[in-house]
């Protein structure tokens, strides 16, 4: 109501005077967004631009920088440490992602049901581990997967078993995915909890008039209604994946030989760029990363958004 | 006035040496020497100097050094330890702006430095008299290609630590003196105690590299300007990996990771008898597997000829002077007093530990005739100082050791781990310097 009124007598002058008034309005406009742009263009576009520069030459150690064209793009393409990174890291998102999410997503479910006991201390105790810097979590989960005095290889051991190599050639890859697990499913679960909460009450207690289960609620009316939200997890979690860093970054100093320089494409970009000493080339990585995760995002987001064109019909 | 004159005529005859095409036999003698006058008015002239190393406690040397030239103020600055410390470096000096006068660097490092004419040959202001003051080998470290390009500090002379204890209990009362004897012994101890003579651990070139160092083989070459020799699968190379996997496949030596938890506690525990380690790994294992105290002794490295006992180094570091350094004077005396003055040498020594590249220290019995508690009262640094006499003297580093290293950890490295087949994977190795040496616009010899 205030508004209106303080707004009269502005809006009258500006109908006097419509273009100087229309003016003065988007130079406001533009000011309030400049704090953003300033730090967008400076943090972003340039820094995106100086890398795109960059990719387009080639410095040797002998002979300084020459202009290759697109080289280290093609280069890159046959770059075999850098396929078998992406290709790693395809399989890691078609394996983790699904099981992550799963997991959120039921404990959203289960939290938000009301039926859990403790409800609001569960929802801390899953959303704790994403409060653990990865740094601290990867050092943690290393030692847990000692394989001579881990807990875990211990314990296997009291039982009489053989312990399963959970830091060598054939475990690597799965125990960073239970890591990673472990450390974001708080995470998602939150996320897709709020979106619960947003549900309004009404539905459910229309189905329940209708006789319908919890069950049946949380697939009928919960899971759809937050679709956004699980959509928008997956493609966190896509962009997660494709930039897995710390913890192959950390992993190698317990599991060096396993985790070799190209085990995730942006730990590649970042060897290439600082062992290797080619900047340049580390330049062209980061974009075919950048664009291998802009393709697979937007699939993500187009064909969720066919399937819910689809449920609409 | 007369100071920034004489300083911008060395750093002239400082480019034109370490451009030097030709590697001109007779120019240095040409170079003038830094006049008295000139040294006194620099070192009495107020002076900011930064200082990058990650030595700890460094400060108190840097303090005395303050005191003999009080007008010199030193910044001392911490910006990370291994890759870190360089890949700032390395930044530092390719935008130009914010390196250090005065830097920490390892041996192998020193040429990749030279390479992009980053170091100040200090040569002019007096290094190459200081030759005679260090063990040779370690000079020829730092004095190449017609230059000396830094001061040397500490080294990593190659030893034999062990368990004495285990070896007892395996029928042997002192390390074995040759290498057939290190695969007998190594037998015996896995029959009679479970544990293995040492750990090669698979992620550690320079121990390798050291080895290879001992072994008499020339591996990487570099004649400062366009031309590297790579030769890590020679003949030599071959059977040193080969001794090492032959014993790796009979599960007499281990090839676990190194510097990891697990590591650290087979130390400890005494699942390795032994390590095959540097003058530095002393005070290390006091530091790491204190319950084993007075259960160590140390011993020279197994021979492959017994007669001429001779050694590798692995480790150790010098203080260089960068070419962009805007006192020159000053810098090259702080690098040089810190490493070369008996007093703060002797405290590199006994406070930080660090095994001496200065005869003086070396040949001081104040050093030598320390009895270390933990290897049951030996006199370990006499012991050290003995095998840093018989390290090889010939031994260059190409200009990209990083990427050798990383390199050598993708195929040797995983060879032998997996204990398969490491004297194949040296010719990977080979193949993969010689491809990143072309691709760089080197000439491989």
């Amino acid at each position: 109501m205030a508004d209106t009124t303080v707004d009269a007598p502005v809006s009258q002058t500006a109908r006097a005077k419509p273009a100087r008034g229309k003016a003065r309005h988007s130079a406001v406009g533009y000011l309030f967004v400049l704090p953003f742009m300033i730090l967008f263009v400076a943090m972003v576009l340039v820094p995106l631009g100086y890398s795109a520069y960059l990719s387009l030459f080639e410095e040797k150690l002998i002979g300084g920088e020459a202009f290759v064209g697109l080289k280290n793009f093609t280069e890159a393409l046959t770059d075999q440490a850098f396929l078998g990174g992406v290709g790693r890291m395809a399989l890691f998102l078609v394996i983790q992602v699904p099981i992550m999410l799963g997991l959120a997503l039921f404990l959203a479910l289960a939290i938000d049901s009301g039926r859990a006991r403790a409800s609001r201390s569960a929802r801390l105790l899953a959303f704790m581990p994403y409060a653990v810097p990865g740094v601290v979590a990867t050092l943690m989960w290393g030692y847990l997967y000692g394989p001579d005095f881990g807990p875990i290889a211990q314990a296997f051991e009291a039982l009489g078993l053989t312990p399963p190599d959970m830091l060598g050639e054939s475990g690597i890859l799965g125990s960073m995915m239970n890591i990673v697990t472990w450390e974001y499913v708080g995470y998602n679960m939150i996320i897709m909890y709020a979106a619960l909460r947003s549900i309004p009450t009404e539905l459910y207690e229309a189905a329940s008039i209708d006789g319908a289960s919890q069950i049946r609620i949380a697939l009928s009316i919960k899971i759809p209604a937050i679709r956004p939200a699980i959509i928008l997890t997956v493609i966190f979690s896509v962009i997660g994946t494709f930039q897995l860093f710390n913890e192959p970054a950390l992993l190698d100093a317990i599991a060096p030989v396993v985790i070799t320089n190209g085990f995730t494409p942006n730990f590649y970009a970042y060897n290439v760029a600082f062992v290797n000493q080619d900047v340049n080339y580390a330049a062209a990585i980061a974009f075919l990363l950048g664009l291998v995760i802009a393709v697979i995002s937007y699939v993500v987001q187009l064909s969720s958004q066919r399937a819910e064109r689809k449920v609409r019909r | 006035m007369a100071l920034a004159g004489t300083a911008a005529a060395f750093s002239f005859i400082a480019t034109g040496c370490s451009a030097g095409d030709d590697g001109g036999t007779g120019e240095e003698s040409a170079a003038p020497e830094v006049s008295t006058d000139a040294f006194d008015e620099a070192m009495s002239t107020p002076t900011k100097l930064t200082f990058w190393t990650w030595v700890p406690d460094i400060e108190n040397q840097v303090a005395l050094f303050e005191q003999a030239y009080p007008e010199i103020d030193v910044t001392v600055e911490n910006v990370g330890q291994g890759l870190e410390h360089y890949q700032k470096l390395r930044s530092a000096i390719e935008s130009g702006e914010g390196a250090p006068d005065v830097a920490q660097i390892e041996y192998q490092y020193i040429p990749s430095f030279t390479l992009t004419d980053s170091l100040l040959d200090l040569t002019p202001y007096g290094a190459a008299d200081l030759g005679g003051d260090y063990v040779e080998w370690v000079w020829n470290q730092v004095a190449v290609n017609d230059g000396v390009w830094a001061i040397p500090q500490d080294t990593g002379p190659m030893g034999n630590l062990y368990r004495t204890d285990i070896l007892k209990e395996a029928g042997y009362d002192e390390a074995p003196a040759t290498y057939d004897e290190y695969a007998e012994a190594a037998k015996q101890v896995k029959e009679k105690t479970g544990a293995y003579i040492s750990n090669l651990a698979a992620n550690e070139p320079t121990q390798l590299v050291a080895l290879l160092w001992q072994a008499g083989l020339e591996p990487f070459g570099y004649d400062g300007a366009e031309t590297v020799t790579i030769d890590v699968n020679s003949d030599g190379a071959k059977d040193v990996v080969q001794y090492w996997q032959d014993l790796a496949q009979a599960d007499l030596v281990s090839t676990d990771a190194g510097w990891t938890d697990n590591w650290f506690q087979n130390i400890a525990n005494g699942n390795y008898a032994g390590w095959l380690v540097p003058a530095w790994g002393p005070i290390f294992l006091q530091g790491t597997a204190e319950s084993t105290s007075g259960l160590w002794a140390a011993a020279p490295l197994p021979q492959w000829d017994a007669a001429n006992p001779v050694s590798g180094n692995w480790g150790g570091s010098s203080d260089a002077v960068l070419a962009s350094t805007e006192n020159p004077i000053a810098a090259y005396e702080l690098a040089r007093w810190i490493n070369a003055e008996p007093e703060p040498t002797m405290m590199f020594a006994q406070e930080q530990f660090l095994f001496p590249a200065a005869l003086s220290v070396l040949e001081d019995p104040a050093f030598t005739d320390a009895e270390v508690e933990f290897f049951g009262g030996q006199q370990v640094n006499k012991i050290f100082a003995e095998i840093s006499a018989t390290v090889n003297p010939e031994f260059q580093w190409l200009p990209f050791m990083e990427f050798a290293y990383s390199s050598y950890n993708e195929t040797v490295g995983v060879a032998l781990e997996k204990k398969g087949d490491a004297v194949g994977a040296l010719d990977d190795w080979q193949q993969q310097l010689v491809d990143y040496a072309t691709e760089q616009g080197f000439t491989v010899q």
